[in-house]
Order: C-alpha cells, then structure tokens, then sequence
C-alpha cells in the first residue's frame, strides 16, 4: 500500500512527470504549484479547481485525502468546536529505533500532537463527539495515544449522552509500538461497546484509506457506516493479497464502491453533501438542534 | 528462565512436530465434540469449535488449527481463518453466554487470512465484531497462545478476562518478516526484526498483556507433548475455577480495564 500522503504522492508524481516529460518535449513546461495530478486517475487539475470542488477530482471523483483543519473546517459549524485531550503525546513502549525522532517530526510537520484530533462540537445545530484522523501524520497509524483518545472520546459520549461521528483514515496499527499498538484494537472496540450498550449513536465517515487494523476494529463497528466516494477501505494490503492470489486484482479492488457490493457500507456520500446527511442523521436519532 | 532468543523461538513453533490443537484437544477436554459452520456462508477449516469437558466442567473450546502435512494444512489454510471461521467462533460463544459455559480459546496463527474472498465477506468487521462481542461475553473467557499469535488475526480470539502463553510462543501486531520489509526493504532481515519487535511471553508480561507463562519442557513442547499438555491443563482448570467464582459484572468490569489501562503516554 502506499504509505504517502496525497500532497507528496501528487508533488512525486509530478516531478517524475514533468522530469519526464522535459526530456521529450523540452518546450513543454507545466508551473508546479498551479497544477495537481489526481492519484487515482492521473488527471492534471488547476489547483485552484481542485480547491473550489473541496479537493475532490473533477475527473474521476476521487475524494483526496484532507488534513484535520480542512475536515474540521468542512464539517462543523464555525467556532463550535471544542478539543478534548489535546496534549497526549506517545512514549516509546519497545524502545523502537528513533521513534520519538519521528513523533516530534511529524509534529511540528502536520501541527498536530498525534495522528487523531478529538472534540465536541456542533454540526448544523446538532451537538456530537467528534474524531478526526490525519493520515498526514504517520499514516494515521493507530498508537498508544490514537487508541487512547478515541477511547476517551467514547467514553465522554457516553456520559454526556452524546453521538460519536468518526471519520476515519489509517494505515493500520502503529508497528513502532508494537503489540502495545494492537491492543489499542481491542480497547478501542470495548469503548465503542459501552457507548452503545448505553444507548449511543455512532456514524463512522471512512475516508482514505482505511485499512488494517483501524478497519478491523471501531472503524467498523458504527451503528452507521459511510464512505466517501472512491477512496480505500479494506483489511489486508493490496500488494499482500497480489502475492497471495498471483491473478490481477480488479481495478476497484476495496474501493467503496467495492465494499458497498460487499455489503460492508450503509450509504457512499460526497463531501459536499456530507454535513447535511450527518446533520439528518442526528435528527432522525431525536437529537434536537440548538440555536444560538 | 528461558534463555532462547525470539529468532530460536521461532524455530521452535515452526518445528513440524510441535503439537498442535489436534494433539491438545483430546488430551484436555473429555467427550470433547465439533460444531461447524457460521450460519451464513460456510465453515473454516482454520478454527476448530465445539464443546466438551474440562475435568467436570462443561466448556466451549475455540482453536486455530495448524496441520502437520501439507493435505492437513490445506484443510486448515495454515491456521489462517477466513471471516467465517470468526463468525463461526462468535456463533460459538454467544451460545457459551446463554448456557454459561466458559470459554476456552487456543491460539496459533499466522494471521486472519489476506485475500480476494475474505476482503469479499468483510474480513475487517468480522475481527472487529468479535472484539467488540467478546468484550461484555457473560461468561469467563482464558485464551492460550500455543504457537503464534499472529496480530488481529489471533486478537479475535484473544479477547479475554486471562491471556496465558507457552513459555516458547509469541504475540505480534507485525510478523518479523513483513516489519523487516517495512523497515529495512529486505525481509530476510526478519532475525533483527523479531528482537526488535518485543513478542516473547517475558516481553508481553512485562507490558501488561500477558498474565501467565505456561512452562515447556526442556527443548520445547514437541520433545514431550503430554507434559506440555498437563501445563496447559493445570492452569485452564485453575483459571476457570477461579474465573466462575467471580461475579459477573465484576469479571466484565475487570476485563474491560485489562485492556482499557494498556498504552504508554504523557499529557
Ligand atoms: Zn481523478
């Protein structure tokens, strides 16, 4: 699986090209930071275009993947929203090699402490817990602190009696942290339990990718599960499964469209619609809308 | 103590003549007898469940199953279950809850089975389910890793009030082999891998994950099956007598925290 984010994927992809291409057509030369090349389907997009439509391909309908302030921003109602355990950073559970290097890297890169933000907020009116990982941050891989937060998250849902929606984007679990990563699996599931054992909602928005053990666990346990359109969802890696079967996988090999023939999704939904469909939920589930 | 390194380990459980939950099964459990099938799509090879007698107890038994020949394994695909296998063990279980039997669940996988069908049948969420199943199961739950406990694969399984290893067995989120891809882009590397890895029954009782190292003869269990079958039988008969005193909510509340405290961070 490819473990980049998008923007370097898309910067990689370009530069090849443009390397590439330079040496065919010389005359030919494409200004960098106006264009993006979609990953999924290759089409060279104006950047501005591509922001206007929420970073989602005009082309192929790919949603790209976003950082948590573009999610945030997309999502809840401006100034609403309130973060819960902010300052859980990671220790170093096996001592592996150079890890708190790389937490305190990819920390001052993504402006974020860990790979998951979590808070309160309002979405059109309607009051909920909400999650949001960055795959930005070392894939989003599920550590000590991501398994940590969403347990709290949960577990704060419960009390205050309030749904979860979680949008979700992961790697799998964080291997630096070793089996101290995958029972981040099973504590993370035994929050989600709770919460609904005592009555709550919980919506997941898979976004890309969701995969390993994130997809095996609370990802996958939502009373309700969306995806966006286009994006990866799946438990084992592509390249594993290729070596195991040795026949070419279909091109939409878990995609959501996919996994929604699979019968794994509720409802495949664009971004643009996102925030009404979520709001509508929390409406049909009787949760009233606050005005202020 | 055992001095052997994870790599020696290894080659301990991948010894052909390890035993395996077809020798374990007849030497543990009385009138022991096989359930098939999740009710929904088929019945895996790769989990063995059913009921039988743990002294005079009755109670439900759950095993990954590797063969010793290739026609064996192909039976069994390796110990690699398939969503079905999950759904079947969870099928299993629930039933346990309702007639009050405990559970028993013998761990040894590589890892859940990675491939076009499984992803089909939702793999992912069959893993997820049992976690989240297994987490409030009204009934005492002792798993025991005989072999490998591959990752998410054998965390299904392993949702438990006590986790018990033999003294040679590992628990990973990452097999050696595919963390020294990742790390080094050379999987022969696994050997530096597995150190780094921390995945020895020592290593998991250290962190919290592991509550009881059931001891091997000398050499290993494949040199004397029968006395690393008496080990094992020794400690499921204490830790179901001691698990069926405790009060229910008690034993889920302790189960719940169990997992709940594992994690290493500052705030
Ligand atoms: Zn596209």
């Amino acid at each position: 699986m490819n473990i980049e984010d998008m923007f370097k994927v898309v910067k990689a992809r370009f530069t090849d090209d443009n390397h590439a291409s330079s040496q065919k057509e010389k005359d030919v030369e494409i200004p960098q930071d106006l264009l993006v090349k979609c990953p999924r389907c290759g089409s060279v997009i104006y950047s501005e275009e591509f922001e206007n439509a929420m970073k989602v391909c005009p082309k192929c309908g790919y949603h790209a993947r976003l950082t948590w302030q573009e999610r945030l921003d997309m999502t809840v109602d401006s100034n609403s929203f309130k973060e819960l355990d902010a300052d859980l950073v990671s220790l170093n559970p096996i001592g592996f090699p150079r890890y708190e290097e790389k937490i305190a890297k990819m920390n001052e890169q993504c402006d974020m402490k860990e790979a998951i933000v979590t808070g309160e907020c309002t979405i059109r009116g309607y009051r909920c817990v909400l999650g949001i990982m960055d795959s930005h941050f070392m894939m989003a891989s599920m550590g000590s602190v991501v398994g940590e937060k969403i347990t709290r998250a949960f577990e704060y849902a419960a009390e205050k009696r309030l749904p979860v929606i979680m949008f979700t984007a992961s790697g799998g679990a964080r291997m630096q942290e070793g089996i101290i990563s995958l029972m981040q699996m099973a504590k993370t599931s035994g929050a989600v339990k709770r919460h609904s054992d005592a009555g709550g909602l919980y919506v997941t928005v898979l976004t890309d990718p969701t995969t390993g053990g994130v997809q095996a666990s609370f990802a996958s346990l939502g009373d309700i599960l969306i995806a966006e359109p286009k994006v990866l969802i799946g438990f084992a890696g592509r390249r594993v499964i290729q070596n195991t079967v040795r026949t070419r996988l279909p091109d939409d090999f878990q995609s959501a469209e996919f996994q929604m023939e699979s019968g794994l999704l509720d409802m495949i939904v664009e971004r643009g619609m996102m925030r009404k469909t979520l709001s509508n939920i929390l409406k049909l589930h009787g949760f009233p809308k606050e005005v202020h | 103590m055992n001095n052997l390194t994870t790599w020696e380990r290894m080659e301990l459980i991948h010894n052909k003549n390890r035993p395996t939950v077809n020798d374990y099964i007849p030497s543990l459990f009385t009138r022991f007898m096989e359930f098939h099938g999740d009710r929904m799509c088929g019945d895996d090879g790769a989990i063995i469940g059913g009921i039988g007698f743990l002294s005079d107890t009755p109670v439900t038994v759950l095993a990954q199953v590797k063969g010793k020949t290739l026609d064996e394994n192909k039976r069994t695909n390796f110990a690699m279950p398939h969503p079905e296998g999950y759904r079947k063990a969870l099928r299993l279980a629930k039933q346990a809850e309702k007639f009050h039997r405990p559970v028993v669940c013998l761990v040894d996988t590589p890892g859940a089975y990675c491939g076009v069908e499984a992803e089909k049948r939702c793999q992912g969420e069959a893993i997820a389910r049992n976690l989240y199943e297994f987490m409030t199961l009204k009934t005492p739950v002792v798993t025991v890793i005989l072999g490998e406990g591959g990752s998410g694969g054998a965390l299904a399984l392993a949702v438990c009030d006590e986790l018990a290893m033999l003294q040679n067995s590992i628990y990973s989120v990452i097999s050696p082999r595919s963390a020294a891809s990742i790390l080094w882009k050379d999987p022969t590397k696994e050997k530096e891998a597995a150190e780094i890895l921390k995945i020895t029954a020592e290593d998991l009782v250290r962190f919290g994950v592991c509550d009881k190292i059931i001891s091997e003869p000398e050499g290993g269990a494949h040199l004397q099956p029968d006395m690393a079958a008496d080990s094992i039988y020794e400690y499921l008969i204490d830790a179901v007598t001691r698990l069926k005193k405790t009060e229910i909510n008690q034993l889920l509340e302790r189960r719940y925290k169990k997992f709940r405290k594992i994690g290493m961070f500052t705030e």
